[in-house]
């Protein structure tokens, strides 16, 4: 019997190869925690009776969360996690810089087959890099930052074969969001989801960061891209050898097996309140809506808001609309800044920040109104997620929620790009 | 260890975000003060319902969202003593093992309760019984290693003892 990609990882990692199911400790290459996670990360440390950060050059903090600072309790939270950073020499992403997800792929040097853990459920994202990286709670992240290591279940594997590229107006984030309609909340709980196929090839770094960040809404434990030239002038390679083994074998054994043809995709949408309830777009055009955000860990890259531009700038931002438009990290916002794209979106109406996870969570920026609708370019869509659980959030791609902005209701983007 | 307590009986996919919502963990770290926000935006009235020593019955993926550590952890401070779900997302069941709250997958274990009936756990057998039914139905055990840190009453807390 084969193996999968994440088995090929293990075995790379630890120089024999493993099964599905076994339990295996390795050392974690890198893990980071944010504002959020972090506090009681460094609870949990105190409580663990560790004294010394086994080796800070792998740990980050990201404060991204909170950020700036909303109120007093979150304040004095990010004052703890300096502190402990300072005195544990640990580097911290300040206000600003960006979300955890984004920051870290951009500054630091992501090699395939890395491991590498987050306190947050969404590191998941860093797998489009031909790597392991999964969410961990505060406890476990106290356990890395004490020993360097952590204990993991081999998972079993997800194969989803993708074949052609998708067509105008049609994102990535319109595959993921099919896919997790497809197999459901839990139709990938445990597992390592596999992406595959000669349509992989087509899709741009981010657009496989986009892919990789929702797995965890199905329940995976991971999700990952092989390695392809998309990926090597992303990642430093210089010291593998055999860069086939990010390539699972033929007659690897998978769980589940899925296909796809990218040019049959067609834009949807998560209708509330769960992630699995995909429809068309088409099912819900003509629905009012209050608010659009664009941004997040899952789509706050330059391809997402070069797209909303283009469709902005055919058509504003609906009168009565409140459009949000928040890049993922400063490095984002600058890049958007020196090609216009800025300069567009604010023309066309749309509010504008500093990187933050901001109205993702509803913990500040956008918090929505009883009764009102939201188009999120995020990742969840639960019942409070934007801060008030009188509210009503749908998940789309920035083509859809850029289209709907202009329209002041659910649109096909298709109206306005190719299709 | 044998646990026994009334029970709540809640849906599939329970959420961290219903648990325990994000706005609440960004204003302090004091547990006591989360715990009175558990499943407020399910039912504002349940958290000052729960009394020490309550389970909690429940279908789908329970905990399924965010990785915070906060939500096994006021689910505990609450006073519930273990979540029997039909399943459990994965973060969620590795967080509440470190903080020493039991979680046991039992297929279709929300067919046979209803709310405010005893339950009784038995960790080291893997049954789950229905005092007020009497229906039984079992599970396989922790392994040792889960099992040990279940009666420290968690990770740091089996790590003391060992120390
Ligand atoms: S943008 Fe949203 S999903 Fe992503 S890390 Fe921030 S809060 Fe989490």
């Amino acid at each position: 019997m084969g193996e999968t990609i994440i088995q090929k990882l293990f075995r790379n990692r630890l120089g024999r190869p493993v099964k599905p199911g076994e339990i295996v400790v390795v050392d974690i290459d890198l893990a980071y925690a944010h504002d959020g996670t972090g506090p009681l990360a460094i609870d949990a440390f105190n409580e663990l009776g560790s004294s010394k950060v086994y080796d800070s050059s792998r740990i980050r903090f990201v404060i991204d969360h909170a950020s700036p600072s909303p109120n007093e309790g979150a304040s004095n939270l990010q004052l703890k996690l300096r502190k402990f950073a300072r005195e544990n020499g640990i580097r911290v992403y300040e206000v600003g810089e960006g979300i955890c997800h984004q920051v870290i792929p951009e500054n630091e040097s992501l090699k395939p087959g890395m491991v590498i853990v987050g306190a947050d459920s969404h590191t998941v994202t860093l797998g489009a890099f031909s790597l392991f990286a999964t969410g961990i709670g505060s406890t476990d992240f106290a356990e890395v930052m004490t020993s360097g290591k952590l204990w993991f279940k081999v998972p079993e594997a997800m194969k989803v074969s993708l074949t052609g590229s998708l067509k105008p107006g049609v994102m990535s984030k319109d595959l993921i969001l099919r896919i997790i309609g497809d197999v459901g909340a839990d139709g990938a709980t445990y597992m390592s989801v596999e992406f595959q196929g000669d349509g992989v090839k087509s899709l741009s770094m981010a657009s496989r960061m986009t892919v990789c960040n929702m797995v965890v809404e199905m329940g995976a434990k991971n999700g990952i891209f092989p390695l392809d030239e998309v990926t090597l002038k992303n990642v430093d390679a210089s010291n593998l050898k055999d860069k086939s083994i990010f390539k699972p074998d033929e007659n690897a054994y998978y769980a589940m097996s899925l296909s796809y043809r990218l040019d049959e995709l067609e834009p949807v949408v998560a209708v509330p309140h769960n992630v699995d309830n995909v429809k068309p777009v088409k099912e819900l055009e003509g629905l009012e809506i209050n608010q659009v955000f664009i941004g997040s860990c899952t789509n706050g890259r330059e391809e997402d808001f070069e797209i909303a531009a283009r469709i902005l700038s055919k058509k504003g931002v609906k009168k009565g609309v409140r459009c949000i438009a928040i890049p993922a990290s400063r490095r984002v916002f600058l890049n958007l800044l020196r090609n216009g794209i800025i300069d567009k979106l604010v023309s066309a109406g749309c509010t504008v920040t500093h990187s933050t996870c901001g109205p993702c969570l509803g913990v500040h920026f956008g918090i929505l109104g009883s009764g009102e609708v939201a188009v999120s370019t995020s990742n969840r869509n639960f019942k409070g997620r934007m801060g008030n659980p009188e509210s009503s959030i749908y998940l789309a791609s920035p083509a859809t929620a850029a289209a709907s902005a202009a329209e002041g209701v659910i649109t096909d983007p298709r109206k306005f790009i190719g299709g | 260890m044998i646990l026994r307590g009334k029970v709540w009986v809640l849906g599939d996919h329970i959420n961290t975000d219903v648990i325990i919502p994000a706005k609440y963990k960004f204003r302090t770290g004091d547990f006591s003060e989360l715990a009175k926000h558990v499943f407020e935006d399910l039912d504002p009235t349940l958290a000052s319902k729960i009394s020490k020593g309550d389970s909690i019955i429940a279908g789908r993926t329970f905990g399924m969202g965010s990785s915070r550590e906060h939500a096994p952890r006021v689910i505990k401070e609450a006073g519930i003593s273990a979540i029997v779900a039909c399943s459990f997302a994965r973060i969620f069941f590795r967080n509440s093992i470190n903080v020493g709250l039991p979680v046991i997958e039992v297929r279709d274990v929300n067919k046979y309760f209803k709310e405010g009936d005893i339950a009784i756990v038995d960790l080291e057998k893997g049954i789950v019984k229905n005092e007020t039914t009497g229906v039984e139905l079992n599970f396989s055990p922790y392994p040792e290693f889960i099992m040990n840190i279940m009666k420290a009453g968690g990770l740091a807390a089996y790590r003391k003892g060992i120390r």
